[in-house]
C-alpha cells in the first residue's frame, strides 16, 4: 500500500457519539440486553432448596472445592467438563459465526452490551448526539462540568455493581454484601470488585470500540469462519448508488421517479447509519473489520426508509454471494452441518457425563515407601491410602472389602465399615496382608471395594489396585 | 516504503547536526507516560511503608510494622518484614488458628475416642506426617522403614520390641529405650555360639539348620552360662520390658537374615549378633517435643505398625 506523505503511523481516537435509533433490532437488543442483565444481576439472589449445603442457587465456593449450580454439584475431579463446556462454546461460536455471522458481537458479547448500557446513561445525562458533541467542544464550564462528571460517576456506579455482582457467585450473597460495606469482606473480595470495576469502567466507558478492533481475539479470527454465504450487515450499493451515486434530497430529487430518471440511487445521504454506529465506520464502504454486526444501521435506513415511504431494505442482512448476485443464502452447507455435529455430539456427551455423575467416588493409591513390609508370620504387608469422596446430601455408610487376592486379608484399623457425613471427604490408611506360596517379585492385581449399606440404591464402587510381592 | 517527503510531517527534536542531520520526536503515548509517573509515585509512597534503602550497613525500615510473639512468649513489633509476616501467619494466621482449635480438640480427646474418629485420625496422620518427618525419620525412615535392617528397628512391621500398645509407644518416644544385649565372643567359644546360631535360626522354622547344633543351641539357649532366656524368654519370644527380640516369629531386627543367599551366610549374621552384642539407643523426646506432638506421632507410630 502507498504511504502518503502526511500519515502517521499513530493515529488519535476519533469520539464516537452514537445516536440512538428505534427499530427491531434496537428492540431486539434490548431484550436480550434486559435478559442478559437480568440473569447476570439477579442469580447471585436466587435462593435453592438442598438437602445439604448452601441455599444460594448459583455458589462457586473455591474454599469448600465444590461449585453449587442448581441441583448439580461440581467437584474438582469433575473439573474436565470445563473442558467439555469451553469446547461447545466454541463450537457454538463457530456455528452461529458460520450462519450468521458477528451475531455473538452484535447481541450478546458483554463488551457491546456494557457499552451499549454505558452509552445510554451517557444519552440520558447528556442528550443526544449533537448535545454530546457540542459538550464535548466546549470550554469546561459549570455545565460541563457537572455533565460529564455525573456520567462518569453513574458509569462507575454501573461498573462498581458489575464488578461486586461478580464476587457474589464466589460466596453467599447476603452475607457477602453486609460484610462487604462494613470492611469485614475477605481480601480478594475487594481486589476483585476493584478490578473489575476498574476494567468494566474502562472498557465500556472510555475504550469501547477499541476492544473489538483492536484487543479482542475473536474479532481478529473470526473472519477465517466466514464464507460467501455468512450473514453480513450490508448496503445495497446497486440501488443506493445507481448510476450516478447517492445523492442528497435535493429540489428536483425528491421523488423515487424524479431520482431514478437522473441515475440517483435511493441513498439520501442523511448519514444516520453513520450516526448510530457504535464503532463510528461507514456501512456504504462495504463489510470492514470493526464492524460487530449490531445492525443498528440497518434501524436507521429503515426509519429513513419509512418516513419518505420507500421501501425497506436498502441496509440490510445479506451475504457476499447476495451481494455479487448470487441466490439466497444457504442455510444447509457442509461447514455448518459438520459444526452442528460436532457441537450434537460435544453437548450429548457432557449431558451424558454430568447425568451420570458418580454419588460417591473411591480413589486407592498406593504408599511406596515402603513398597512392602514383612510381617511376623511371614506374611507381606502392602500400604495404601484410600479417598473416599461422598458427593450425595444424605450421610453414607460404606463397608470395605477386597478381592482378586487369595489368602488376603484387609485391615483398615477401626473403619472398615465407616459412615460418611453429607458432602464428606475422607483420607483412610489400609493395608492388605497376604500369604504368599512364592515370592515371585511381581505385582498381583488387587480390587479394593466400597459397599454402601444395605438399603441404600447406591451400586458399590471398585478401585483397581496391584499388590507388591518382593523376591526371594 | 516510506515517501522522503514523510520527513516533513513527523517533529524532529529541533537538533540539527552536519547540517541536515535531524531527530525524530516521537513522544510516549499519553496512558504510557501516566502510567509510567504512577509507578514513580508508588514507588516513593513504597520506600515510605516498606524497608527500601541501604544506608551504610543499615537500612531504611519504613512505617509499616509487624507484631508476633517471640519464642520466648514475648510480643515483639518490629519493622515489616516477610520474615516476622511468616512467623506471625504461622502462629496466628487463619489456618493456623483452625489447626491450633483442631490440635486442642485432638489433644483433649482420648486416644480410644481418636482411633475411632476417621476426621481426628486424618488430622493426626497429616500433621503427625510432618512431625515424623523432622524427628524420626533420619533413623527410621521416612516411611518408617531404614535404609536397611540392623541400627534401627523398622516400624512398619507387627514386631514390637518394647510393645506395640499405644501406653508402651508413648513411653517409648517419651522416655527413649536403650537396645542393649552383650556381647557373647569373649564368654562362649566359636562351636557354642555356632550352635545357639542354628537354634534360633530354627525357631521360626524355614532355614537350613543342623539338628544336632540346634541340640546343643537348645541348651545352651536355656543355661546359666549364656543366659539367652534371661531376655528372650523361655519359648524364645522375648521380653519387651527388655526391648529383646522375638526370635520365633519371620522379622529380623537386627542381623538380616532374609536378605541372606545362603544358609551359611544367614548362620553368620546371627553369629555376629551374639559375638558382638548390639547397643543400642533411642534418644527421649519429652523434652523435645510438645504433648501434643508426641500424642500425635504415638497415634501415628502405632498406625504405622497397626499397633497391638
Amino acid at each position: 500500500m502507498a504511504v502518503s506523505g502526511d500519515i502517521q503511523l499513530y493515529a488519535q481516537r476519533q469520539a464516537i457519539f452514537p445516536r440512538s435509533v428505534k427499530g427491531r433490532f434496537r428492540r431486539l437488543k434490548w431484550g436480550v440486553l434486559v435478559l442478559a442483565y437480568g440473569v447476570y444481576f439477579l442469580l447471585p439472589w436466587l435462593r435453592w432448596g438442598r438437602e445439604s449445603g448452601p441455599d444460594q442457587a448459583v455458589l462457586f465456593d473455591l474454599a469448600g472445592r465444590k461449585f453449587y449450580i442448581f441441583d448439580l454439584v461440581v467437584y474438582p475431579q469433575d473439573i474436565f467438563w470445563l473442558a467439555g463446556l469451553l469446547m461447545i462454546f466454541a463450537y457454538l461460536l463457530f456455528f452461529v459465526t458460520g450462519i450468521a455471522g458477528r451475531a455473538f458481537c452484535g447481541y450478546f458479547c458483554f463488551q457491546t452490551l456494557w457499552t451499549d448500557v454505558f452509552i445510554f446513561i451517557e444519552y440520558l445525562v447528556q442528550g443526544e448526539r449533537p448535545a454530546r458533541i457540542r459538550l464535548s467542544k466546549q470550554p469546561v464550564n459549570a455545565e460541563k462540568a457537572v455533565k460529564l462528571g455525573l456520567t462518569h460517576l453513574l458509569w462507575m456506579l454501573m461498573a462498581f455493581v458489575t464488578g461486586l455482582t461478580f464476587v457474589l457467585y464466589w460466596s453467599d450473597a447476603s452475607r457477602l454484601v453486609v460484610d462487604f460495606f462494613t470492611g469485614r469482606a475477605p481480601f480478594p473480595a475487594y481486589a476483585t470488585t476493584v478490578f473489575l470495576t476498574a476494567t468494566t469502567y474502562v472498557m465500556a466507558g472510555i475504550a469501547r470500540e477499541q476492544v473489538c478492533t483492536y484487543m479482542c481475539p475473536y474479532a481478529r479470527f473470526q473472519s477465517v469462519m466466514f464464507d460467501k454465504d455468512t450473514l453480513i450487515v450490508s448496503y445495497d450499493r446497486a440501488r443506493g448508488e445507481e448510476s450516478v451515486g447517492r445523492a442528497r434530497l435535493g429540489r428536483d430529487l425528491k421523488t423515487r421517479r424524479q431520482r431514478q430518471a437522473v441515475g440517483v440511487g435511493d441513498c439520501i445521504d442523511c448519514g444516520y447509519c453513520v450516526q448510530v454506529c457504535p464503532t463510528g465506520i461507514d456501512i456504504r464502504n462495504g463489510l470492514q473489520i470493526q464492524c460487530i454486526s449490531c445492525a443498528l444501521c440497518i434501524d436507521a435506513c429503515d426509519t429513513i426508509m419509512d418516513s419518505l415511504g420507500w421501501e425497506r431494505g436498502l441496509v440490510g442482512y445479506s451475504s457476499q454471494r447476495v451481494e455479487d448476485g448470487g441466490r439466497r443464502v444457504r442455510l444447509l452447507r457442509p461447514k455448518v452441518l459438520g459444526y452442528a455435529a460436532v457441537l450434537l455430539v460435544a453437548v450429548g456427551l457432557l449431558a451424558w457425563s454430568v447425568g451420570n455423575q458418580a454419588p460417591y467416588d473411591l480413589a486407592v493409591s498406593q504408599v511406596r515407601q515402603p513398597l512392602f513390609t514383612r510381617l511376623s508370620d511371614g506374611r507381606i504387608e502392602n500400604a495404601y491410602q484410600i479417598k473416599i469422596n461422598n458427593k450425595t446430601g444424605h450421610t453414607l455408610g460404606l463397608a470395605f472389602s477386597i478381592n482378586g487376592l487369595p489368602d488376603a486379608e484387609l485391615d483398615m484399623g477401626h473403619f472398615r465399615h465407616i459412615v460418611l457425613r453429607p458432602e464428606q471427604r475422607l483420607r483412610l490408611s489400609a493395608r492388605i496382608k497376604a500369604r504368599l506360596k512364592v515370592l515371585d517379585g511381581r505385582t498381583h492385581p488387587v480390587t479394593v471395594m466400597a459397599r454402601p449399606d444395605p438399603g441404600s440404591d447406591l451400586s458399590p464402587v471398585r478401585h483397581a489396585m496391584v499388590f507388591y510381592v518382593p523376591k526371594g | 516504503m516510506a515517501d522522503q517527503s514523510q520527513h516533513k510531517a513527523v517533529q524532529t527534536t529541533g537538533h540539527a547536526w552536519d547540517g541536515d542531520l535531524q531527530e525524530f520526536n516521537n513522544p510516549l503515548p499519553r496512558w504510557w507516560l501516566w502510567t509510567f509517573y504512577a509507578t514513580v509515585v508508588f514507588a516513593i509512597v513504597y520506600w515510605i511503608i516498606y524497608p527500601a534503602w541501604p544506608v551504610g550497613k543499615n537500612f531504611t525500615k519504613g512505617l509499616a510494622t509487624t507484631t508476633f510473639v517471640n519464642s520466648d512468649g514475648r510480643e515483639v513489633t518490629m519493622h515489616w518484614n516477610t520474615r516476622a509476616e511468616f512467623i506471625r501467619d504461622m502462629q496466628s494466621g487463619e489456618e493456623a488458628l483452625k489447626q491450633k482449635a483442631y490440635l486442642e480438640k485432638v489433644a483433649g480427646a482420648s486416644y480410644e475416642e481418636i482411633l475411632d474418629d476417621p476426621d481426628m485420625m486424618a488430622f493426626t496422620q497429616s500433621l503427625a506426617k510432618v512431625l515424623f518427618a523432622d524427628n524420626c525419620a533420619a533413623c527410621h525412615g521416612l516411611g518408617g522403614t531404614p535404609a536397611e535392617v540392623g541400627n534401627f528397628p523398622n516400624l512398619r512391621d507387627d514386631a514390637w520390641l518394647w510393645g506395640g500398645s499405644i501406653a508402651r509407644i508413648e513411653q517409648t518416644i517419651r522416655k527413649g529405650r536403650l537396645g542393649y544385649m552383650p556381647s557373647f565372643g569373649k564368654v562362649l567359644s566359636n562351636e557354642e555360639i555356632e550352635a545357639l546360631a542354628h537354634y534360633v535360626l530354627s525357631l521360626p522354622g524355614g532355614h537350613d539348620v543342623d539338628k544336632g547344633l540346634v541340640a546343643r543351641g537348645n541348651k545352651l539357649y536355656h543355661s546359666e552360662q549364656a543366659g539367652c532366656y534371661y531376655c528372650h524368654t523361655n519359648s524364645g519370644e522375648g521380653l519387651y520390658s527388655q526391648g529383646a527380640a522375638d526370635h520365633t516369629d519371620q522379622v529380623w531386627t537386627v542381623a538380616d537374615v532374609n536378605a541372606a543367599d545362603s544358609a551359611a551366610e544367614k548362620v553368620e549374621r546371627v553369629k555376629s549378633v551374639i559375638r558382638n552384642g548390639i547397643q543400642r539407643r533411642m534418644p527421649a523426646w519429652e523434652d523435645r517435643l510438645g504433648d501434643e506432638e508426641i500424642k500425635l506421632l504415638t497415634v501415628y507410630v502405632h498406625g504405622l505398625g497397626g499397633g497391638q
